[in-house]
């Protein structure tokens, strides 16, 4: 099971494979009719070097599920130590799941979250030990034929989380995921699913690195997450795919009454990411919180956003959009604020700053607000800007040279955005972004 | 401490970032400058706007809008002119801007120890002591703690980009200085501290450049050497008496 090519025999083995129930390999067999039919989008970046006949719709890991660190191969955990994983875990770590290729090869779950009721599992042992729960959620938050990407990843979709959070339980430590791309066209359709029930919280942390290839490669997950009554969830991701990857996700979450959905989003990595994390506020009071940052360097291009529907009353989003170009990378915001008719007292703010390191490259703003009701507040602010000859000058002058005097007006841009991440990811992030600024990543 | 030597140096500006430059682009603006500055010693360079004063500070230092077309620089023995910016910097050039520009995103308290470690390659330092002393300086100076915590220059008052500078040299001890105009919108008090820790730095042995369009700063420095710039050449050398003939007859008769 290792070919390349889609085809309905392809997903049909897929099914079998998994030993899934019979609803899933129908729902697979209508996304992939969805994604045949369906045109590639039409806007934000080039997508014309994608080839869905080369790449592998899934790959067996060797390795297998493996449910404690010792029986981790030791190459495999070679590797994530060189990205930094075991450090991660020792220190923050409730639960581990690191995706290998397209499976989970390495789960944990601490016991005091098992006796709390918390379900942390990859997709596919969350779809074979709670297929009701699954049955009931999957794709109610993104509809399988939304556009082609996620109808592809419905009808491939492997690994990724499945989490469950019972009533009022909060868990105090970020839930981490590690996913990786480890072999040449292989594309990656994790699927994560999250349901935080009513007066809930957790935190759920993917960190994304990866190795340079040689041919195109694609990742196209969809995230689904409910936040219900009074409930909060905030999902992080860190994602540096190597730069020929096109990293095209969905993230979604329904926000019910007074729930707070916060998504983090930092993009450093991939050849073209577009990603645009999502909220619907469907309850009163519901709240979205969205801070994102997209780092585009030499042929890369970040399109990237964040959109809110709000379909109830007195509910509120926030929009932060930091984004860093150089070395004649793109960046573009692409934003939406929706007021449902009717809806009233709804609260949005949209701040959206660019800094541009150079004369080759580029930043843009797309933003757009579809009506609005009575005693609605919205604003949006918009800010670019350049680092010039003369603020460099007056650093060298002061005894620093050039690349770090970067650094250091790229660090201060990004800090209010890079203190909301636990330490070892912040570590990383400031070391990636020095390594990006020297060209040398 | 070491010598600034300035043999036959001649300027021209490149690009235009500097207003003042722009006016002036692609023209030569510092001509066959001859100067030499011993350890210890204060040089007044005095001139009409425009003359060419701020274009020599900020050629020396490394600005890339100026660009260097014969002569030499040599500080210590070394030809400063084949250097970056901060390579300058590290040898123990240090320019006080006229306006220096702000930079959103770095603090000044970040800036000063990143320029001290730079320079000075003082490893053991430890940096709450480092800061501890800052402080110190900054209160010398009339400077709020809180300065520290400000980005470099932004929102900063004339008068406290004045003294940010000043702290700097402080911090920094730097073994050749260029004052460009340090006193000018100082009132009297700040005035008299800026000249404190320029005559401190002439008793470590610092040579210094002082530009300034004013006699205040002079009376209290009492720099040995004046020089009158205009059109970009050095139009007459002589002592602080020279500032006397500036004030009665003005640089048109220079």
């Amino acid at each position: 099971m290792n070919h390349k090519g889609l085809s309905r025999q392809v997903v049909e083995e897929i099914s079998a494979y998994k030993n899934e129930p019979e609803w899933m390999k129908k729902v697979r067999l209508q996304a992939l009719e969805y994604f045949q039919e369906a045109p590639m989008p039409n806007f934000g970046g080039d997508l014309s070097g994608l080839d869905f006949n080369k790449i592998h719709y899934y790959v067996k890991s060797a390795a297998g599920v493996k449910n404690s660190w010792k029986e981790v191969p030791e190459e495999i955990k070679k590797t994530y130590e060189k990205l930094g994983v075991p450090k991660a875990e020792q220190k923050f770590l409730a639960g581990v799941k690191a995706q290998w290729d397209s499976e989970m090869v390495y789960g944990s779950l601490l016991k005091d979250l098992e006796e709390q009721g918390v379900v942390f599992l990859s997709m596919d042992e969350g779809l074979q030990k709670y297929p009701e729960l699954v049955k009931e959620y999957f794709g109610t938050i993104i509809p399988i034929n939304e556009h082609k990407f996620v109808s592809l990843n419905s009808a491939v979709w492997s690994g990724g989380c499945f989490i469950y959070v019972p009533p009022k339980v909060s868990i105090s430590l970020p839930l981490q995921a590690y996913f990786r791309i480890n072999a040449k066209n292989i594309g990656q359709f994790e699927r994560t699913l999250i349901i935080a029930d009513e007066g809930s919280f957790v935190h759920y942390i993917e960190g994304c690195t990866s190795p340079v290839y040689t041919t195109d490669s694609l990742h196209a997950g969809v995230v689904e997450i409910i936040v219900k009554k009074g409930a909060r969830v905030r999902y992080t991701t860190v994602q540096n795919w190597s730069k020929n990857v096109y990293n095209l996700v969905t993230k979604r979450a329904k926000v019910e009454e007074n729930g707070i959905m916060e998504w983090v989003d930092f993009n450093n990595g991939s050849k073209l990411t577009m990603k645009y994390p999502s909220a619907l506020l469907v309850g009163k009071g519901a709240k979205v919180e969205m801070l994102s940052l997209a780092m585009a360097g030499a042929g890369q291009q970040q399109d990237t956003g964040g959109k809110a529907v709000h379909l109830a009353s007195q509910t509120s989003s926030i929009i932060r959009s930091k984004s860093l170009s150089h070395h004649g990378g793109i960046t573009s915001y692409r934003g939406l604020v929706k007021i449902a008719p009717r809806v009233k007292d709804v609260k949005s703010k949209t701040v959206c700053q660019a800094l541009i390191l150079d004369d080759k490259s580029v930043s843009n703003t797309y933003p757009a607000i579809a009506a609005i009701g009575p005693n609605c507040e919205l604003a949006h602010e918009a800010t670019v800007s350049k680092i010039s000859e003369e603020q460099i000058f007056y650093l060298q002058s002061r005894g620093i040279d050039k690349s770090e005097a970067e650094a250091m007006i790229v660090n201060g841009f990004i800090k209010p955005l890079v203190k909301e991440l636990p330490m070892e990811y912040a570590i990383e992030l400031n070391q990636l972004i020095r390594l990006e600024m020297e060209g040398a990543a | 401490m070491k010598s600034l030597k300035i043999q036959g140096l001649s300027v021209a500006v490149e690009g235009a970032p500097l207003q003042e430059a722009s006016a002036r682009q692609g023209k030569t603006v510092v001509s066959e400058v001859n100067l030499v500055i011993n350890p210890g010693e204060v040089h007044a360079l005095m001139g009409p706007n425009g003359s060419g004063k701020s274009s020599l500070a900020l050629a020396l230092m490394g600005h890339p809008a100026y660009q260097v077309i014969s002569g030499l620089a040599m500080l210590g023995g070394k030809n400063l002119l084949s250097l970056n910016p901060n390579e300058r910097a590290k040898l123990g050039l240090f320019v006080s801007f006229q306006n220096p520009i702000a930079v959103p995103g770095i603090t000044f308290g970040q800036l000063i120890w990143a320029s001290f470690k730079n320079i000075t390659d003082d490893n053991k330092r430890d940096v709450r002591e480092f800061y501890t002393e800052v402080k110190k300086q900054a209160k010398s100076l009339g400077l709020k703690e809180d300065m520290l915590e400000r980005f470099i220059n932004d929102g900063f008052s004339g008068g406290e980009k004045k003294k940010a500078e000043l702290l700097l040299l402080l911090s920094l001890n730097p073994k050749f200085v260029i004052l460009d105009e340090i006193d000018s919108g100082l009132d009297v008090d700040t005035l008299k501290i800026a000249a404190k820790v320029i005559k401190g730095l002439v008793k470590n042995g610092t040579g210094i450049i002082l530009i300034t369009h004013n006699q205040k700063i002079l009376q209290y420095v009492k720099p040995k050497y004046v020089h009158i710039m205009k059109e970009g050449k050095i139009v007459q050398s002589g002592s602080l008496k020279l500032v006397k003939e500036i004030e009665e007859k003005g640089y048109l008769s220079f």
